[in-house]
């Protein structure tokens, strides 16, 4: 078994491994790719983060203060773009392209020229898209949706900002293609589908979600273009179009990429759970099943993004069942790993501790997600705070955490220290005290009637928004840690072993750590 | 003007939050934490559809939550424990898929109910055309020769204005009046026709459990049935450019004498002249 193998330059006969930037610029070693699509992500967290603080800034009291309200919808709309397609989900890439090959013990990933190739579009899409901040008419104001016919009113940024969002697009594609075709074809001899890691398995569905809707946003956002420059009307209802078509095209995209920013954080919480709880997956094949079911049901709920344009009462209704059903395999999830934890022997190092912050906090995203989809509350709750509130629960204790649960539970191996475990827990805690001084009392400015993408409210709402401030404010710092901790372990440290924890299951923990430039030259053999 | 407002918020904090803890509330207060239950058959409705998912949301939350809570405490390696071995059982696995779905079935029947009654338009006892526009609202009253703009009041104007130096806590309902309101009589079932001039806008009075998009080109049909008299205030929810946090809507609500006697003043005023505004 190649869990023998040293550092060795040795394995580098393919190629002579150039030095500095070219390295970078031309690698193709899926370890390589993967630690630069996850510092992308972070640096795009920090220019994300720092738009959301522009905005919290801005309602920490009423009155405007510091911004001009188009300014304040150009900071809402770039802080989800950047966000969604700029953090979460080249972070989740970056964790694929590290743990995929090493959890199914193949040598790399299928397509490597495709996979850096992937990468570096990323850069350029994003310089892209922030330029547009600084061209005429500022940039892309109308909300991450791009609703026509406000975003037809975008000044010069909005040729650039649709280009950026086919880089964007065309990345995420070939990232996935790339993922497929590995775990298709990669895998190490007796790792059969059903015994991949639940990373790995949620990541392959993941893949066919990108696939099937990255194509789709691409055709909605050229018909903007279209209609914009060459005068079709396929949203213009002057011109036999209409508004809400893009609406049901651009969810139709939209919702399954809420699942993409989802399932691959179920597979790392599926991973870390079971380590520290020194007890095997409760519900394996349940998970799997239940994680196909998800993305199965994200395609036939998007219309639940929607309720108020006025649809007939049988889709709404049909919208309606549709999505309270997606209630039945989440708390599948969320029971198993409770399940999991029931009569394990835990302990709680700082991977554990983000791991568990993701249940409780994620499950309240869920319980606000099926009181969304009551058609008559969601009346009230739509566009509102309440919704600002639960997306945020799904996507920053949701998502985020279990990135960064995941980054806490491979950095030892991807470096070969480990990290300041006081650092870690200080940091695990002023980031779940910051989340939910942050998000839990926009609940109440929601169902009190504050609606939400306004850079200023009336001051009834204004207690809840400072709070909501001061909790940004604590969240966005403290993560001003999370890179120092970081960097620190990647400077030095105490050496990891191949394992690093007690006992964990999975091949990527019989390489050595740091994991070599190269493994699993020779395929393992698994039992 | 800062610790002006951390005052407030405490004072506000003494008093009101033992009033906020009782779900009541159709006044705006403070520490407003719940949806109100509004002035209307359908707005008690969707409060208690709210409720209900609330409570089924916070039931099955105190169960999980309390195994986890127990497991974390019990179950760790500094107690001495041994891991349990099991990794699944069919038994309780299926219990609980299959027990969700019941109780989704009772939450969607009731849902159900509501919604069907919310599209029910029908039997209308008058209808007001709403277009949004960029940004401002338009009431025109169908049958009635009544019509009308509706905008953020000239004191929320002024106060909100980027360095204004106006303190928002001076202006009574700082960006939730209007120039000119919207008027319906009480206990009359009001059809709204919405539409929009320009992008999409949405109409939403909380009060009402009423929230329907304003679309260019389109007509949404919504209704509405207040059982008291009042003035009930919302906004624009639907993002719609630069102005989108300033384009309030308020309405209204007066008895069928006094109504008629204000729907015979506006129609006095038509003409070229702009409408003057309602007595408030
Ligand atoms: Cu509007």
């Amino acid at each position: 078994m190649s869990n023998t193998v040293t550092q060795a330059p040795a394995h580098d006969d393919h190629h002579e491994a150039p030095k500095g930037l070219v390295r970078w610029l031309t690698t193709t070693n899926h370890k390589d790719i993967g630690t630069m699509y996850l510092l992308f992500a972070l640096l795009m967290f920090f220019v994300g983060g720092a738009m959301a603080l522009i905005i919290r800034l801005e309602l920490f009291q009423p009155g405007l203060q510091y911004v001009q309200p188009e300014f304040f919808n150009q900071m809402t709309t770039m802080h989800a773009l950047i966000m969604i397609f700029g953090a979460v989900m080249p972070a989740f890439v970056g964790l694929a392209n590290w743990m995929i090959p090493l959890q199914i013990g193949a040598p790399d990933m299928a397509l490597p020229r495709m996979n850096n190739f992937s990468f570096w579009i990323l850069p350029f899409a994003f310089t892209l898209l922030l330029s547009t901040l600084f061209m005429p008419g500022g940039g892309p104001a109308s909300g991450w949706t791009l609703y026509p016919p406000l975003v037809q009113q975008t000044g010069d940024a909005l040729p650039f900002v649709i280009l950026a969002i086919h880089l964007m697009g065309i990345s995420s594609i070939m990232g996935a293609i790339n993922v497929v075709v590995t775990i298709m074809n990669m895998r190490a001899p007796g790792m059969t589908l059903l015994k991949m890691p639940l990373f790995t398995w949620t990541w392959l569905i993941t893949a066919y979600l990108l696939i099937a809707v990255m194509p789709v946003l691409a055709g909605a956002v050229t018909m903007l273009l279209t209609d914009q420059f060459f005068g079709t009307t396929f949203f213009h209802a002057a011109g036999g179009g209409d508004p809400v078509m893009y609406q049901h095209i651009f969810w139709f995209f939209g919702h399954p990429e809420v699942y993409i920013m989802i399932l691959p954080a179920f597979g790392i919480i599926s991973e870390i759970i079971p380590t520290f709880a020194r007890k095997p997956l409760f519900g394996y094949d349940a998970m799997v099943y239940a994680t196909a079911s998800i993305a199965f049901l994200s395609f036939i709920v998007w219309a639940h993004h929607m309720f108020t344009v006025g649809m007939p009462l049988a889709g709404q209704l049909f919208f309606m069942f549709a999505t309270m059903l997606i209630a039945v395999p989440t708390g599948v999830k969320v029971f198993n790993w409770t399940a999991t934890m029931w009569r394990g022997a835990m302990t709680f190092e700082t991977p554990m501790l983000f791991a568990i912050a993701f249940l409780f906090l994620f499950t309240i995203g869920g319980f606000s997600g099926l009181m969304l989809s009551i058609v008559p509350a969601d009346y009230q709750y739509h566009d509102s705070y309440f919704v600002v509130a639960h997306f945020h629960y799904v996507l920053v204790p949701g998502a985020v955490f279990a990135i960064m649960a995941g980054v806490y539970y491979w950095l030892p191996k991807w470096t070969g220290h480990m990290y300041d475990e006081t650092l870690g827990k200080i940091h695990f805690w002023l980031s779940v005290i910051g989340v939910n001084v942050t998000f839990f009392p926009q609940h109440f400015l929601g169902l009190a009637g504050m609606p939400r993408r306004i850079p200023d409210y009336a001051t009834q709402f204004a207690n809840f928004n400072m709070m909501s401030s001061i909790g940004a404010f604590i969240f966005g710092l403290s993560q001003l840690m999370f890179v120092y901790i970081i960097f620190k372990a990647i400077r030095g440290g105490a050496k990891a072993t191949a394992e690093v924890w007690d006992s964990p299951k999975g091949l990527e923990w019989t390489v050595p750590s740091p994991a070599p430039h190269h493994t699993f030259d020779e395929a393992p053999q698994v039992k | 003007m800062l610790t002006a407002t951390f005052r407030r918020g405490l004072a506000a904090a003494m008093t009101a939050l033992a009033a906020t803890l009782a779900p009541a509330a159709t006044l705006a207060n403070d520490w407003q934490l719940n949806m109100p239950i509004g002035v209307t058959d359908i707005s008690a409705d969707v409060y208690r559809l709210h409720m209900t998912i609330l409570w089924i949301c916070i039931v099955i939350g105190v169960i999980v939550f309390s195994a986890m809570i127990y497991s974390i405490f019990r179950h760790r390696k500094s107690l001495g424990v041994e891991p349990a071995k099991f990794s699944h059982s069919t038994k309780v696995e299926v219990v609980w898929t299959i027990v969700p779905v019941f109780i989704l079935i009772g939450m969607a029947i009731p849902a159900t109910e509501t919604l069907v009654r919310m599209e029910d338009t029908s039997g209308s006892d008058l209808t007001i055309k709403v277009t949004g526009y960029q940004w401002l609202w338009e009431y025109e009253y169908l049958d009635e020769d009544v019509r009308f703009f509706s905008r953020l009041h000239r004191d929320s104007d002024r106060a909100r204005q980027l360095g204004s130096g106006i303190d928002p806590f001076s202006v009574e309902n700082y960006l939730l009046e209007v120039d000119n309101r919207m008027v319906v009589p009480v206990d009359a079932k009001v059809r709204l026709l919405l539409t929009a001039g320009d992008v999409i806008h949405a109409w939403w009075v909380p009060d009402f459990a009423v929230k329907k998009d304003a679309i260019p080109g389109f007509i949404n049909e919504v209704w509405f049935q207040a059982n008291e008299t009042g003035v009930f205030r919302g906004q624009c929810a639907e993002l719609c450019g630069r102005d989108h946090g300033f384009m309030p809507i308020v309405v209204e609500v007066k008895s069928q004498e006094d109504y008629q006697a204000w729907l015979a003043a506006q129609r006095g005023e038509l003409g070229d002249r702009p409408v003057a505004s309602t007595n408030r």
